[in-house]
């Protein structure tokens, strides 16, 4: 029988077609897109924090209104996708602990602080941009609810990095000052931001399972390289530039070459040893615990109307 | 401020409006400005994205608004002048928007109390002889009418919940109440728009406020708060102290740069 | 304690309702504001239902042969299983 199912599962995966929620799956498929979904879910929680902090500091209202919305849509993206990984037989509750207790992670890049304006502009042009190069494959996932999820989160993304973008060409067509805040956040943020696509491919031993179930359709490194071709060039359009001496289009491979990245770091950061880490998570476990009564309240609530209304609790 | 204005538009009923959309501008910024501060705090997710809903409404009605009061004024100040650049002196919204907001009960008390006399003063201002205040009317309707039912359905559940969800609600309205009086004082400028058939006079739109809000502390299972003292003073630009730290926090950066485009 | 509830949006009149996501609420009431907060923020909607997620019966993987591919065979039932003369081009 279990032959069978996973024939089947198989069959489909090769035909490229879609997993559905009710279908037969492999536990350690089941496994990786729990905790690969949780973690996307996290990091867009987690991800309001950094741009949150200067909603009420934007420098206009316009600038203000667009980062509300912004920061409001990772709310809304962390939910689809908590959404997606429910369909997988998990409780957001329970993803959320896993959060809260330090047993799930985030995207490492979100423990970095934003210390000025300009780095609002550097998150949306250099991070969302490498997160859309990683999302964009993940609509054509193999399992269904993640990919109709991504195929949401892409569609309305399309206006984050055009506003992270926009906010650096204002500055860098600014003041001198101006000019140099943008340059300064861009230094912080690009070596950050070419980790997040993961270790090199040699040091990322389930990145071939993930490829096979189709889960993952381009490895660490060839997304981090189209990043980097992608982003080279507009950063000329922006009139900064990129941290790396190394960097350099070479005609061989029609690629930009960049430097070596500093995986010392990266390993430190997803350890819990970047400068934000302890901060992201206190934050959030603090407004959980503190608005747990509302939810309560709003349970007891609902079961107070059902009785009242002779109607059982579902 | 003063030589400003006098400098600017010389029609003599520009200053009472220009004053007047300042106010209601002034209302929908900074009560946005307070909820903003929710973001990624909020007791649930799904909260979270409401929360952020109510203030993207309101700081567009605020734009709208300001925008609008810069043209009246005709001395070339622009909303984020306006929003910005100007004392906590000059700043003149009811001082119910810009108390802090306090546990999740505290704020959804302020916005019960808000948006009911919000939504009360729009739906009699989509009347307005002006082009623009009907306008901005028209649309903030829809939007207090969906604040408003947020903030009762809180209310009521938050009243009618658990124990100490309805501690902390009749808490939170009797800390509020005291501000609630102010938002139906009127004075000359109220008055003389109202005859005109501009602006609306708050003080016609106390009862049906009244009567709305007993209807909900009642479903919700809450005393009316009786206290004695009421704060006052926005109108005129004397405001409560919390009030400079939130304009210290919001116009910090746009100040650090005065030359700055953003 | 909060329950799950699907959401199904109407993009516009003339549109049948479809299944957007999912969201959390403890009532039915507070569940289709989260569903307008969560799913309409860029007017994807006219009309929104929601339904809760244990209330579904759905038809499961197994019964998948003997439910769907009877109806597989039925050439007839489709248009293009019929030739007509080239002179009727539309019917």
């Amino acid at each position: 029988m279990s032959a069978d199912l996973q024939t089947q599962f198989d069959a489909l995966i090769d035909a490229d077609e879609r997993i559905e929620p009710r279908d037969w799956m492999p536990d350690a498929y089941r496994k990786t897109l729990i905790r690969q979904i949780a973690q996307h879910a996290h990091s867009e929680i987690i991800g309001m924090q950094p741009e949150g902090n200067w909603i009420t500091r934007a420098p206009s209202l316009k600038r203000k209104a667009i980062l509300m919305a912004k920061v409001q849509d990772e709310a809304g993206h962390g939910l689809y996708l908590y959404g997606a990984a429910e369909t997988l037989g998990v409780d957001r509750a329970e993803l959320l602990d896993l959060l809260h207790t330090r047993k799930q992670k985030y995207s490492s890049i979100f423990n970095y602080p934003t210390i000025s304006w300009a780095d609002v502009g550097a998150i949306g042009w250099l991070v969302d941009g490498a997160a859309i190069t990683n999302q964009v494959p993940l609509c054509r996932c193999s399992y269904g609810p993640y990919a109709r999820a991504m195929i949401r989160i892409c569609k309305e993304e399309s206006f984050h990095q055009r506003q992270g973008f926009e906010i650096l060409l204002t500055l860098s067509n600014g003041t001198p000052a101006q000019r140099g805040l943008a340059q300064d956040a861009v230094n912080r943020w690009w070596w950050p931001s070419l980790m997040m696509f993961g270790p090199p491919d040699a040091d990322s031993p389930n990145s071939a399972q993930s490829m096979a179930w189709g889960i993952k359709r381009f490895s660490n490194d060839e997304l981090r390289q189209k990043f980097v071709d992608m982003t080279v060039p507009q950063a000329g359009v922006l009139g900064l530039t990129l941290p790396d001496p190394e960097l350099r289009f070479d005609e061989e491979t029609g690629h930009h070459h960049f430097g070596e990245i500093d995986w010392t770091e990266f390993y430190q950061v997803v350890k819990g040893n970047g400068p934000c880490n302890e901060q992201r998570l206190r934050h959030r476990v603090r407004a959980h615990e503190e608005g747990a009564w509302v939810g309560e309240a709003a349970a007891a609530y609902a079961a107070k109307q059902a009785s009242r209304e002779g109607v059982a609790v579902a | 401020m003063t030589a400003k204005i006098s400098a600017g538009n010389t029609d003599p009923m520009a200053r009472p409006r220009f004053i007047y959309a300042l106010r209601l501008g002034d209302d929908a910024l900074i009560l946005a400005q307070r909820l903003s501060e929710w973001a990624s705090r909020a007791p649930e997710i799904e909260e979270d994205i409401a929360l952020t809903n109510i203030a993207l409404d309101l700081l567009g009605q605020a734009r709208a608004l300001l925008d609008y009061a810069g043209t009246l004024e005709g001395a070339g100040r622009d909303e984020d002048d306006l929003a910005y650049l100007r004392t906590e002196r000059e700043f003149t919204n009811v001082h119910l928007v810009e108390q802090e907001n306090g546990d999740f009960a505290h704020t959804i008390a302020r916005q019960l109390f808000f948006s009911t006399y919000q939504l009360a003063l729009y739906e009699e201002l989509i009347s307005s002889t002006d082009e623009l205040l009907a306008g901005v009317a028209a649309k903030g309707v829809k939007e207090a009418a969906y604040h408003n039912d947020h903030a009762t359905q809180w209310t009521i559940r938050l009243g009618d919940g658990t124990d100490e969800s309805h501690r902390r609600m009749q808490a939170a309205i009797e800390r509020l109440w005291p501000f609630t009086p102010e938002l139906f004082e009127s004075d000359d400028v109220d008055r003389a728009l109202a005859a005109e058939g501009v602006g609306v006079d708050p003080s016609t739109l106390r009862s049906r406020w009244a009567l709305s809000i007993a209807e909900v502390f009642s479903s919700a299972t809450l005393e009316a708060p009786q206290t004695t003292w009421s704060s006052h003073g926005g109108r005129r630009g004397v405001h409560t102290e919390g009030f400079g730290y939130l304009l210290a926090e919001m116009q910090y950066l746009h100040r650090s740069y005065p030359d700055a485009k953003w | 304690m909060s329950q799950l509830w699907e959401v199904f949006v109407r993009g516009r009149r003339g549109l049948s309702h479809v299944h957007a996501g999912s969201v959390h609420a403890a009532d039915a009431q507070m569940a289709l504001r989260n569903a307008r907060d969560v799913y309409t923020r860029r007017g994807e909607g006219v009309s929104i239902w929601v339904v809760p997620s244990s209330q579904i019966t759905a038809s499961t993987p197994d019964e998948k042969d003997p439910f769907f591919d009877p109806s597989a065979d039925k050439v007839y039932r489709h248009p293009t299983f019929y030739n007509l003369p080239e002179e009727v081009r539309q019917m």
